[in-house]
């Protein structure tokens, strides 16, 4: 609800201020705002440095494609199924998602050349922009494209993450979509509806140091022209924001407003979180199971000795294939939603009233964020660590073709995984469950009155979880 | 008075220290091995794409342990994370390895020679003696939740 279009209220503004008044215990505590700092600012300010940054990952996701068209169609010694899904992936889930949340969006090249297009050159100078500039239709909002697209990415994750062609045939496809949305729909519909990393990283976003707001909102509500919402490219309006998963970080809002009314924001981890009121969506909710279900597919096939099971997933078509996609769906879309609707319609004292148990799931949905993230990274770095010297490999010969850019003749295939490498693991599965129990305890306080016995169910669903993927990672 | 988070709250990190102790008690704290007499385990491994075959293998620790890795279809290797092992089988041939156990605990045994898209994750799993880095993960998992559940965080 972050969306100017989708506010109801906000025609109301101009004649009615109070509105977006400033409520009592609306304070922001523990905030750094980092467009303060003499030394950052200009960074931030300029608009060339980050496009600088843009245009490298531009040329390094463009080189990507072309490797993966001509070079060797051995995934390990191609540049990009290496950069891409063991570099990249690795930095996303370890750097960019806990510590900077949507921050990957910001430089993210795949909407570059459509936001060129949408605002008639290659900075954001003019206002008359270029495409039919349609609004997203209402029914397609949400999350759920944003699931069904990683869930589409989960079966056939193991061709797409091994074959180079494959993976520059998906890279192809998600720039073309992007920029042919940008040609027909208004400001970012690709990194907003469609986009899967986009979804999960908005999702995650809500557990990061990092956010966008405004300082003061009166200043806000007496600014007739609103400078920012119009100069941003996702079409958000930041004085509604009640969280952070629709900022793409991208500070125009920042550069352009004439009051100097806004803030980049370091805040305490996971700020957005264990409030009964805050914007819980069902379609979030969606996403956040599919996130759970398919880091387990993944652990299974990618880390787990079962070779069948890397047959069947790698084999698509055959009936191998069928029956793996199969039974990733009913993990994805039935069994982990079904357990986990149930546990909170016990929570909910098996209520009737589906319209509440809806509220219910998707606040209760919050507890699963911390969880998923902090279990990504574990089997991220259970999936990436043992093959990053494969980063050197590719960076000296990118194509597979025998070249020494970097001198080095020959790099192990693999690093051999060091039982610290396993204790940090455990260590951050625990850690995530910790952290997803503190959420379903603050959101336990109903009424003034916290009652934690009552959100036994959901904390049971959180430490099964929690074994199941120790069990895959270490056991 | 103030609601400041970095007030200081004694009982707070009174907690704070006592969960953070057990934690470190449950990762750390040394478990006796199970005493067995070793001895020697055979095991022939089929290798063929993206599979060996069996691909658990349980061994006590001491135990000395032979593995006979035959490639059916490519050119398939073996290195065990923990132990730096590695062999290489021909198609169609067998490659022997031998070692003692001495190391406990689970660990990966991987492909080493490129045999096709799945190779990076062709692996098995040698398990020597009791997973305890499993049952240490579990009970740090049940503190974690305990943690969580009481007031730990503000």
């Amino acid at each position: 609800m972050t969306r100017l279009q989708e506010i109801p209220w906000i025609e109301k503004i101009a004649a009615d201020t109070n509105v977006i008044q400033p409520i009592p215990g609306d304070r922001l505590p523990l905030r750094l705002n980092l467009y303060r700092l003499r030394r950052l600012r200009p960074l931030l300010e300029n608009r060339w440095p980050q496009l600088l940054v843009r245009v490298l990952t531009l040329s390094g996701f463009v080189f990507s494609i072309a490797a993966g068209l001509a070079g060797s169609r051995v995934g390990s010694h191609n540049f990009a199924i290496i950069i891409i899904w063991i570099a990249w992936w690795t930095a996303l889930k370890l750097a960019f998602i806990p510590l900077g949340g949507r921050s990957w969006c910001s430089i993210c090249p795949i909407p570059l050349p459509g936001d060129w297009l949408q605002q008639g050159g290659i900075l954001p100078t003019r206002r008359q922009r270029f495409g039919l500039n349609l609004h997203w239709p209402r029914k397609l909002r949400g999350a759920w494209l944003q699931a069904g697209g990683f869930l589409l990415i989960g079966l056939f994750s193991a061709v797409t993450l091994t074959a180079p062609q494959v993976t520059s045939g998906v890279l192809i496809g998600l720039f073309a979509l992007a920029i042919g949305l940008s040609l027909v729909f208004e400001h970012r519909a690709f990194c907003t509806y469609l986009c899967p990393v986009g979804g999960f990283s908005g999702m995650y976003a809500k557990l990061s140091p990092v956010e966008v707001r405004v300082i003061d909102k009166e200043i806000c509500a007496q600014h007739e022209v609103k400078s920012c919402y119009q100069a941003c490219p996702w079409g958000l309006y930041p004085v509604a924001f009640r969280g952070s998963a629709a900022c793409g970080l991208c500070m125009e809002c920042l550069r352009i407003c004439p009051k100097d009314n806004l803030a980049l924001n370091i805040r305490t981890f996971g700020a957005d979180l264990g409030e009964r009121k805050s914007a819980s969506r069902l379609d979030e909710t969606g996403l956040a199971l599919v996130m759970l279900g398919s880091v387990l597919a993944f652990s299974a096939v990618f880390l787990g000795p079962w070779g069948w099971l890397k047959s069947a997933a790698f084999g698509i078509g055959s009936h191998s294939w069928l029956a793996y996609s199969l039974g990733y769906l009913l993990i994805n879309l039935v069994l982990l939603p079904g357990l986990f609707v149930l546990v909170v319609w016990w929570r909910e004292k098996f209520i009737h009233d589906w319209k509440k148990l809806r509220q219910a799931i998707a606040t209760q949905a919050q507890a699963l964020f911390p969880l998923g993230l902090l279990v990504w990274i574990a089997f991220t770095i259970a999936f990436a660590f043992s093959k990053l010297n494969l980063v050197i490999g590719v960076l000296n010969d990118p194509l597979g073709w025998g070249w020494h850019w970097l001198g080095v003749i020959s790099t192990p295939s693999t690093i051999p995984v060091s039982s610290l490498i396993l204790l940090v693991e455990v260590g951050l599965l625990a850690a995530g469950l910790f952290w997803s129990a503190s959420v379903t305890r603050k959101l336990s306080v109903e009424h003034g009155k916290r009652n934690t016995v009552r959100s036994l169910p959901v904390l049971v669903f959180s430490l099964v979880f929690t074994v199941m993927m120790m069990w895959l990672l270490v056991g | 008075m103030s609601n400041s988070p970095l007030q200081y709250k004694p009982r707070l990190w009174l907690n704070w220290a006592i969960f953070i102790s057990l934690g470190l008690l449950i990762l750390f704290i040394p478990v006796p091995a199970v005493a067995t007499a070793p001895t020697t385990r055979s095991f022939q491994i089929d290798a063929k794409r993206f599979e060996y075959n069996p691909a658990i293998l349980k061994v006590n620790q001491g135990d000395v342990v032979s593995i006979d890795l035959v490639a059916t279809d490519v050119v398939h290797g073996l290195s065990i994370d923990g132990y730096n092992l590695e062999v290489t089988a021909d198609p169609g041939k067998t490659a022997h390895l031998t070692f003692v156990a001495d190391q406990g605990g689970t660990f990966r045994f991987h492909c080493t020679v490129t045999c096709g898209n799945m190779h990076p994750f062709m692996s098995g799993k040698l398990e020597v003696g009791q997973n305890v880095l499993m049952w240490r993960g579990i009970a740090l998992a049940g503190l974690a939740l305990a943690a969580g559940i009481r007031k730990v965080v503000r």
